[in-house]
């Protein structure tokens, strides 16, 4: 049996079921915690960083934490807006992101953080970094340039045996995004539509077809990133 | 290839939780892990060949090229530039014919750079074939090459053994220890077996009992109470539990462990022993870094001594149901390794990223079971802590702090090497313990602590005032500080982030271009603050100890070495673009030869 417990996210009462974490159980209740990595009912990677609140002030990462009975968060703040902003302009400068040439334009979690910030331009110069894209898989191609290693991919895309397809290659600012090509190959079209959904930005595309959805009428063109779960309560 | 990559999975049951140790003997019979094997290995284990990627180009010792007959990993930590390494590194350049990270020609002779080897006290030295060479010059390398050239064996390379056991049949190395101050916990006499038949006639609750009133905190740098997380751990119930002994010692300027596992091998396995005893666990695992391999078949010995005394094995001293051995697992080389659920990650095999807390690994650990990580030094105390009790302890060191530390020490002194101390020891008094004169800084707790002025030497080492995990860097008044220590503790961190955390990954370049951009003179007086301003989000916003602290080095001395940072700004202008010209366009002009119109 699942067990409710009452928490507040500045100030708000909210209830959830405890051990649920902290980004699902806020939306639940209204709350946007601004996320970029984490995906509902996906084990969390806790490793974008966005979604840190504080709890009994310390900084957690909301998706990683598990709700408990009478937990006090604050979320909405400007200190942690502010670092939440920062972190977006990383993401950017780290990267390689013209936003008017990507096919996900207005379908990009991380531009559309980055207008929810009001982001004008990174506080930090950009680093134009060399990036290898792969486009050797006949359905699917990998724009290194824009990946945001948040490992969405690798968590929820796996062959029908539970195999990995996608993993990552070397460590630190080296980190790139692989895949793997011969299992690849096996993956249904539906896998290969979730794989492209599932990446927050354009770094898993599906060759053969491109700009299917007009600009303007895209997920972000019209409402804010967040607005959805705050228009709900 | 010698033996064959399937005899070699087969050899570890095809498990592909223990891939590290699979790729360790590839990379080691073969000198490097080519395609076909990284097929076979995802083929044998059922595991997809971008996961054994993974793990693969994770860590630094991996490699999928050939790095050569013989190959110099030659240290660049900050101690080892301050000893001389650039001539060093000359050298070898000059002699091998090729670049640093690179190979010669004919394939014989790759020269690389590692992070800091443990070696802190005799520098500069490198890792050439899984051997140790301390102390180097222009001149040695030149023999060493030479050798190289006439197809010496590594062991005949070494000339001279150190002293304790480096000399011994097993190790023949020229490591010495420099154990400068013997204090009462670790290093006095102590009969092997005392503490473990102690413990036999008590209750596990009683032995962690004992642990907790002595206070002990952990030795790896955290100062996390021993005895509390013991009982955490015990308050998990589970059907197996795992303690690992974490010896990856990779902190920049620690190099305690070494001489620990060279002197007092059984001092470690037996806290182990004690350690198992108290949380019912049946296995240990040694986690060791790659770079101390030469130690291999020395703690192998001491292990199988062991076992036939019957301190580890099946119904220890007799004590019907008391079973525990122990394993050592190898790193790869990662410094991040050291971080205690890291530590687990690449112990399954794993790419060695830091995992997510809760849980914490006494609640699910190795292998998803209860596990408690315990540094090498905490383990040792814990034996002594049983055999004299914990009032005897708690006599020694300062008020938040019992007992004794384990310092290295390295720099600018006269004795560096490893002294034990009661803790609360001041600054002052150590400077002059290890003969340093005109003391520009010292680096407390290696590269993730803090850098103190001479405004600090009043203060004193414990948790409550100066904390460390053990390494003390004493840095000399001609020392350039920005180049010789800030930055290249940046690039350290910068090379062993794990990638995970957008900070960790991204800032730590940020700010060490900032600070580059600093060192060139092309800053406004204003950018200091904006440096330190942006080293705030890497505490905030990081997973981990690695990315928490990699900013220390930056913000510390920008806090206590303000002046070294206004030397290079601009103190009228507020900002400057850092953009210039000339460069800009100095490779294309030079594409065209042509001379800039500027
Ligand atoms: C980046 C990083 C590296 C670490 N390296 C080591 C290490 O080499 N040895 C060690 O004992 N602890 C290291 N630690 C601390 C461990 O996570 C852990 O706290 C420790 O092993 C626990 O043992 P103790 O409580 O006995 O000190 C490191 C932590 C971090 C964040
Ligand atoms: S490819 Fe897309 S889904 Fe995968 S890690 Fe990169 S940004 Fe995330
Ligand atoms: S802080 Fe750095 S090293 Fe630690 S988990 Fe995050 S990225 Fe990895
Ligand atoms: S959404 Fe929680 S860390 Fe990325």
């Amino acid at each position: 049996m699942s067990e409710k417990v009452k928490f507040t996210i500045d100030g708000k009462e909210c209830v959830a079921e405890r051990g649920q974490n902290l980004v699902d159980a806020a939306a639940d209740n209204g709350v946007y915690i601004p996320s970029l990595c984490h995906l509902r009912d996906v084990i969390p990677a806790g490793s974008c960083r966005i979604c840190n609140i504080k709890n009994a002030g310390r900084i957690m990462t909301a998706c990683t934490t598990p709700v408990e009975q009478g937990m006090e968060i604050e979320n909405d703040i400007s200190e942690l807006n502010d670092m939440r902003k920062a972190i977006v302009e990383m993401l950017f400068v780290e990267g390689n992101h013209f936003c008017p040439a990507c096919e996900k334009s207005g379908n990009c979690e991380l531009q559309a953080l980055a207008y929810r910030f009001q982001m004008m331009v990174p506080r930090y110069p950009y680093e134009f970094p060399i990036k290898t894209p792969d486009t050797q898989d006949s359905r699917l191609w990998i724009e290194r340039n824009r990946c945001i290693k948040c490992k969405r991919c690798i968590r929820t895309i796996k062959t029908e045996d539970g195999k990995n397809i996608f993993a990552f290659q070397e460590r630190g600012h080296k980190v790139e995004i692989n895949i793997d090509h011969e299992l690849a190959a096996g993956l249904s079209e539906e896998k290969i539509q979730e794989a492209t959904d599932n990446c927050p930005v354009g770094s898993i595309l599906k060759k053969g077809t491109g700009f299917s959805q007009p600009i303007g009428t895209r997920r972000f063109d019209k409402e804010a990133i967040g607005s959805d779960i705050e228009k709900v309560v | 290839m010698g033996k064959s990559v399937k005899s070699i999975c087969e050899e570890y049951n095809n498990d592909a939780t223990r891939l590290m140790d699979i790729l360790l003997e590839i990379q080691c019979k073969n000198g490097h892990i080519p395609d076909e094997a990284i097929e076979e290995v995802a083929k044998t284990l059922n595991i997809s060949k971008v996961d054994v990627i993974q793990t693969l180009s994770f860590y630094h010792f991996f490699t999928r090229d050939n790095i050569g007959d013989y190959t110099v990993y030659l240290n660049n930590s900050a101690v080892a530039d301050m000893m001389g390494r650039a001539d060093v590194a000359e050298a070898f350049e000059k002699e091998a014919g090729c670049k640093f990270e690179s190979l010669s020609e004919d394939g014989k002779i790759g020269l690389y750079s590692t992070s800091c080897i443990g070696m802190s006290d005799q520098e500069p030295a490198a890792i050439i074939n899984g051997k140790v060479f301390t102390k180097l010059d222009p001149y040695k390398v030149k023999d060493l090459v030479l050798d190289m050239k006439a197809g010496k064996t590594i062991d005949e390379m070494v000339e001279k053994y150190g002293d304790g056991h480096n000399a011994s049949d097993l190790v023949k190395s020229m490591v010495f220890n420099n154990i400068r101050k013997k204090g009462p916990v670790l290093f006095s006499d102590y009969e092997t077996g005392t503490s473990l038949k102690k413990v036999t006639g008590m209750t596990p609750d009683e032995v962690v009992g004992i642990v907790k009133d002595s206070y002990l905190r952990g030795r790896g740098g955290a100062g996390f109470p021993v005895g509390l997380k013991w009982d955490f751990c015990r308050r998990t119930q589970s059907e197996e539990t795992y303690l690992m002994c974490n010896a990856d010692e990779g902190e920049p300027g620690t190099f305690k462990e070494r001489v620990l596992l060279t002197e007092k091998p059984k001092l470690v396995f037996e806290g182990m022993a004690v350690a198992g005893y108290a949380l019912d666990a049946k296995q240990g695992i040694l986690y060791l870094r790659y770079e101390y391999k030469y130690l291999k078949n020395y703690l192998e010995s001491v292990l199988n001594e062991m076992r036939e005394a019957n301190l580890l094995g099946k119904n220890i001293l007799g004590k019907e149901g008391f079973d525990f051995d122990i394993r050592i697992q190898f790193g790869a080389g990662a410094y991040v390794c050291g971080e205690e659920t890291a530590l687990i990650e690449s112990c399954e095999g794993k790419r060695g990223e830091p995992r997510n807390r809760p849980p914490f690994p006494v609640q699910k650990g190795y292998m998803d079971e209860p596990t408690v990580v315990n540094n090498v030094e905490s383990l040792c105390s814990v034996v002594r802590i049983i055999e004299k009790g914990a009032d005897w302890f708690t006599m020694m060191g300062s008020r938040e702090s019992a007992g004794t530390k384990l310092l290295s020490i390295s720099g600018d002194c006269k004795y560096q090497g490893v002294y034990e101390i009661e803790w609360g020891m001041r600054i002052r008094d150590i400077i002059e313990m290890v003969g340093a004169e005109d003391v520009k800084a010292i680096q407390v707790g290696g590269p993730s602590g803090t850098l103190i002025s001479p405004r600090d030497f009043k203060r004193t080492i414990c948790f409550e005032d100066l904390p460390t995990g053990g390494s003390m860097i004493i840095i000399g008044h001609n020392r350039n500080l920005l180049r010789d220590i800030v930055l290249n503790f940046t690039e350290f961190f910068i090379e062993e982030s794990c990638g995970s955390c957008t900070v960790c990954r991204a800032n730590t370049v940020i700010l060490k271009d900032k600070l580059l951009k600093i060192m060139s003179g092309k800053a406004g007086k204003e950018e200091i603050d904006e440096l330190k301003n942006w080293t705030k989000f890497n505490k905030m916003a990081n997973r981990c100890g690695l990315g928490q602290t990699a900013a220390n080095p930056i913000l510390t001395s920008i806090e206590n070495f303000r002046e070294e940072y206004e030397k290079h700004v601009k103190m009228d202008e507020d900002f400057d673009t850092g953009f210039d010209l000339a460069s800009a366009v100095e490779e294309s002009c030079d594409y065209v030869g042509r001379k800039p119109n500027l």
